[in-house]
């Protein structure tokens, strides 16, 4: 399978794509790893006139803390985020969620920056930068801003981000009581469902919670009536198995496709809610 | 056209390719190394991965131009002189293959596996070769193949 004909550039800096990208007047794609995008282009379901490799910027890649946060660049590839030392102290549940992504190759080449741009609804990371109210990094023509991950995801394939701009990177919080979990479609590797918790324990007590869906409906949310049925439960899986019911009853618009029907799916999601809450529990 | 300059098993090889060229046909059309395979051409298989700079990618993902500066090591640059590569060795040995399509995907994926891990546990090994698909005969005497190159096969 062979994808249409393209013009390629390589940018040499995050000034030089915007430039790049403004002068093909949204007729260009940003191509970092290329795990989303090429599979698209060869089934020709995406035929940019313009490829624009972001890959090699300086300083695009890579995981910094900065002060009381956390930056991880948008270039930066699943592996290196999976194997990050930083990570594994300070926010375990980033690190896991790109273990859980594809499998070793795809790991090797897929950006974080191309997984948030391309939206998959059964893509990992968004569940996670949900719970860790994370913010993503934007560069444009105008200049930076930065949207929270609540804003981001808007749509089935459907972000905020702007055709002449640029994801630079996401910044949160460390969190260290927070774990994903994952249910496997089996040839893909994607998510039928995902769920990461977040959580803050005082005294014994959930005294914050932030949940992040994915795989469920056309984008990832938050589960914000889990989130306060978890909040002053004690901090233990039996209590805050009781105390979130059956949260898949509650979400809206639920798929239902060839790899789980919706009651199914909603059944999971259950599940996987309890099993995010309980791991993450366990980091305490 | 774009010029690229790649280093494929220790050789540099310069060309013009078209931008939407991918790797594996470079590889295999331009270079005539044709033990990297094209098994599903949609990210699945396996069968056509190299290394580029000493990671595990599927090249049929991932155009020749984005490899332009990089290391390639393909099957045929596994082995030193006469003398089989460990995995080779290991795959020959403990009868790894069936038809033998996926085995240079294996056995680049494999090389990857035991460069980050070099005594996995057979849970590691086959989590390693997910990417990898064997249509033939399953999965076992793959698994056998890494541990007996790994030097941890009982």
């Amino acid at each position: 399978m062979i994808p249409s004909a393209f013009d390629y550039a390589r940018a040499t800096s995050v000034e030089d794509a915007v430039a790049k990208l403004a002068e093909a007047g949204g007729a260009a794609k940003l191509l970092a790893g290329g795990h989303s995008l090429v599979p698209m282009m060869k089934l020709r379901l995406n035929e940019p006139s313009t490829l624009i490799d972001i890959a090699r910027i300086p300083g695009l890649s890579g995981i910094r803390a900065d002060g009381d946060a956390i930056e991880v660049g948008a270039a930066t590839v699943h592996h290196e985020v999976a194997t990050s030392d930083l990570l594994a102290e300070q926010c375990p549940a980033l690190a896991e969620t790109a273990a859980a992504i594809g499998d070793p190759q795809v790991r090797n080449r897929g950006t974080l920056g191309g997984s948030l741009a391309h939206a998959d609804p059964a893509a990992d990371y968004p569940a996670v930068l949900l719970a860790l109210d994370a913010s993503v990094q934007l560069q444009g023509a105008n200049g930076t801003r930065s949207v929270n991950a609540s804003n981001f995801f808007q749509g089935l394939f459907t972000v905020d981000l702007g055709a002449d701009e640029i994801i630079t990177g996401i910044r949160f919080a460390p969190a260290k009581v927070a774990a994903y979990a994952k249910l496997y479609q089996r040839a893909s590797r994607f998510a039928i469902v995902g769920v990461a918790a977040a959580l803050e324990v005082t005294d014994g007590k959930i005294s914050s919670a932030r949940l992040g869906l994915t795989g469920a409906s056309t984008h990832a949310t938050r589960m914000s009536a889990s989130e306060a049925a978890l909040v002053g439960t004690d901090a233990t899986a039996e209590a805050t198995a009781e105390a979130l019911g059956d949260p898949g009853a509650g979400i809206e618009d639920v798929n239902d496709d060839l790899h789980a029907s919706e009651g199914y799916r909603r059944a999971m999601v259950s599940v996987f809610t309890r099993r995010a809450v309980a791991a993450a529990l366990a980091r305490a | 056209m774009a010029k690229v300059t790649i280093t494929v098993n220790g050789k540099t090889r310069a060309a013009e390719v078209e931008p939407r060229m991918l790797l594996v046909h470079f590889l295999r059309e331009q270079l005539n190394l044709t033990g990297t395979h094209v098994g599903c051409d949609t990210s699945q298989c396996g069968a056509c991965t190299v290394l580029i700079d000493g990671r595990s990618a599927k090249s049929c993902t991932v155009f020749a131009v984005q490899a332009d500066g990089s290391e390639v090591t393909t099957i045929e640059g596994l082995a030193v002189a006469d003398e089989l590569h460990p995995l080779q060795n290991g795959f020959w040995e403990e009868h790894g293959l069936q038809c033998g399509y996926c085995t240079p995907g294996m056995i680049m994926s494999a090389a990857n596996l035991l460069q980050d891990n070099p005594s996995p546990s057979e849970e590691e090994i086959r989590h390693g070769l997910d990417g990898n698909l064997c249509r033939c005969t399953g999965y076992q005497h793959i698994v056998n193949a890494v541990q007996h190159a790994a030097g941890t096969k009982e």
